[in-house]
């Protein structure tokens, strides 16, 4: 499907998504509180988005943004979706149950991050120790033991 | 991670809620059919298995965040510690990333070494996890037979790179140094051993009726779920999903050469060993339509000794022996990047291994997980 035809979906099932061309693929950005929503439609409805290719976040040290990269492996069209939850108490719905591959990549940013995912069946932390205190991949985490700045 | 002592508060609670019989160990972070450190906890009724959770994280390095103070001409180097199998690959992903970011033309001859150097790793990878799945099934002659046409493989890369595992050849706009002189015939030499010596394997495992008992049937994966769990490479393949990346999104100059995406339906463990037993014959196929048509001309184009990515995002995707890698950097416009995020097909094909196992026998436990084909520091990163 052509970028024009998932724009005009995009555009009937939330109205106030915002769209961004220059990269590879389209962009779409939306907010938080309708991503669950839009998920589920994404995957089942026209779209047939079933493979969330990559799951993450970005610390813009203002604001962390979260990036979905989706594919579908029947007509091959993908999109990326962003939506900007704040820095302080990050939330946002879990899509595990909707692309289970979300479930470890979820934990992982939760754990990397600190944002909190809504409904994730299963929310500890999977690669850092139980007692690790701070959320690494965060701009502003200082490690006083291991070098991690050149 | 677990304690010693919560471990046991778990048993006693599954017990006091009678459940009895419901028993947790522990596989792993020691185990020599995890090929690494991974550590699964199993919670057992009887022999039939009830849940694995995977604990991860005994080899995190935290590459991501590593590279984030590191020049786009280094942080590729590091990217050869994650799949230490497919460190060519690896290599190449973050090359094409920063190629694209750049818009720098790689020259054809490049672009060709660059395809046969993938392939020749493909091929070291299977031939490595075909020994290494025989030998978690207790064959332990097939693992000598697959290092035999494997050192030939690392013995090339050792002569043209330098190194024999992590290889670091392949830099922003093409390759680190020219092909060695004597390249070419020890490929062709090569390609003789492979094909007159690859039937063995199949009348030592996929004859054998020992492994096909143990395999057939086992781990199942339907290809919705392979799908919805996010598993590439052979492990969706075997479930009938076309999934190649080379073939999606050609990348390098894969679209010039002719090769077969190899699928099969059944979704077990056999047709998992099937697909990279039958890779590894495509492989040698793109590798002989291609070592005596290498281009003249530069093996690297000429780029600046300060590599700057403009502002903006850049995402590649290829398709290593394990399935697809994804590389996406966010980039401010410096000389490093702002937010590196390396998708790697281990993790995500870890992630399906609960759902495959659960309600079988904790036998058939290592036929599924050694069909994955895990590498531990590729899920770590």
């Amino acid at each position: 499907m052509q970028n024009e035809e998932i724009k005009e979906y995009i555009i009937s099932q939330e109205p106030e998504a915002k769209f961004d061309e220059t990269g590879e693929w389209l962009n779409v950005i939306i907010n938080p509180l309708s991503w669950r929503l839009l998920a589920e439609k994404l995957k089942h409805a026209d779209l047939q988005l079933d493979y969330l290719f990559c799951l993450t976040c970005i610390d813009w040290k203002t604001h962390l943004t979260m990036v979905y990269h989706l594919t579908s492996t029947k007509y091959r069209h993908s999109i990326v979706i962003k939506t900007d939850i704040n820095r302080t108490a990050p939330q946002i719905e879990t899509v595990s149950d909707i692309w289970r591959t979300a479930e470890f990549h979820e934990r992982e940013v939760f754990e990397l991050f600190g944002v909190e995912f809504l409904h994730h069946p299963d929310l500890r932390k999977l690669i850092l120790t139980d007692d690790f205190e701070g959320y690494p991949l965060r701009k502003d985490f200082e490690d006083p033991i291991n070098m991690i700045k050149l | 991670m677990y304690t010693q002592t919560e471990i046991i508060k778990d048993t006693t609670q599954l017990n006091s809620n009678g459940n009895e019989g419901e028993l947790v160990i522990n596989v792993g972070p020691q185990h020599p059919a995890t090929h690494g450190v991974l550590h699964l906890v199993i919670t057992l009724n009887g022999e039939t298995i009830k849940k694995i959770e995977p604990h991860l994280g005994y080899i995190h390095r935290s590459i991501e965040k590593m590279c984030e103070s590191l020049t786009y001409r280094q942080f590729i180097y590091v990217t050869s510690r994650m799949d230490y199998l497919s460190a060519h690959i690896n290599n190449l992903a973050c090359a094409l990333c920063v190629e694209k970011g750049m818009q720098i033309e790689v020259p054809e001859r490049a672009q060709v070494i660059r395809i046969l150097m993938s392939e020749l790793t493909r091929i070291a990878s299977h031939e490595l996890w075909v020994g290494a799945m025989a030998m978690d099934l207790g064959a332990f002659t097939p693992f000598f037979y697959t290092f035999r046409e494997r050192e030939v493989i690392n013995d090339i890369m050792e002569q043209t790179c330098g190194a024999r595992l992590t290889m670091n050849y392949m830099v922003p706009g093409g390759t680190m140094y020219d092909l060695h002189p004597d390249f070419q015939n020890r490929v062709k030499a090569f390609i003789i051993q492979f094909t007159s010596k690859v039937t063995e394997l199949e009348d030592l495992i996929a004859n054998n009726i020992i492994f096909q008992n143990r395999t057939k049937g086992v781990g199942v994966l339907s290809a919705e779920d392979a799908i919805s769990y996010g598993c590439t490479g052979p492990v969706a393949r075997g479930s009938g999903v076309s999934c190649d990346i080379r073939k999606i999104q050609p990348y390098s100059g894969y679209e010039k050469v002719s090769f077969e995406e190899v699928l099969e339906p059944a979704g077990d463990s056999y047709a998992r060993y099937l697909i990279r037993i039958r890779e590894m014959y495509q492989s040698i196929s793109i590798i002989e339509q291609l070592i005596d048509n290498i281009p003249e001309g530069d093996f690297q184009a000429k780029t600046k000794a300060v590599l700057k990515l403009p502002k903006g995002e850049f995402y590649t995707r290829v398709e290593t022996a394990r399935g697809e890698l994804g590389v996406y950097i966010v980039s401010e416009g410096g000389t490093t990047p702002y937010r590196i995020k390396f998708r790697s097909p281990g993790f995500s094909n870890l992630s399906a291994l609960n759902h495959m196992v659960k309600g079988s026998k904790i036998g058939d436990l290592m036929a599924t997980m050694g069909t994955l084909d895990l590498v531990i520091p590729d899920i770590d990163r």
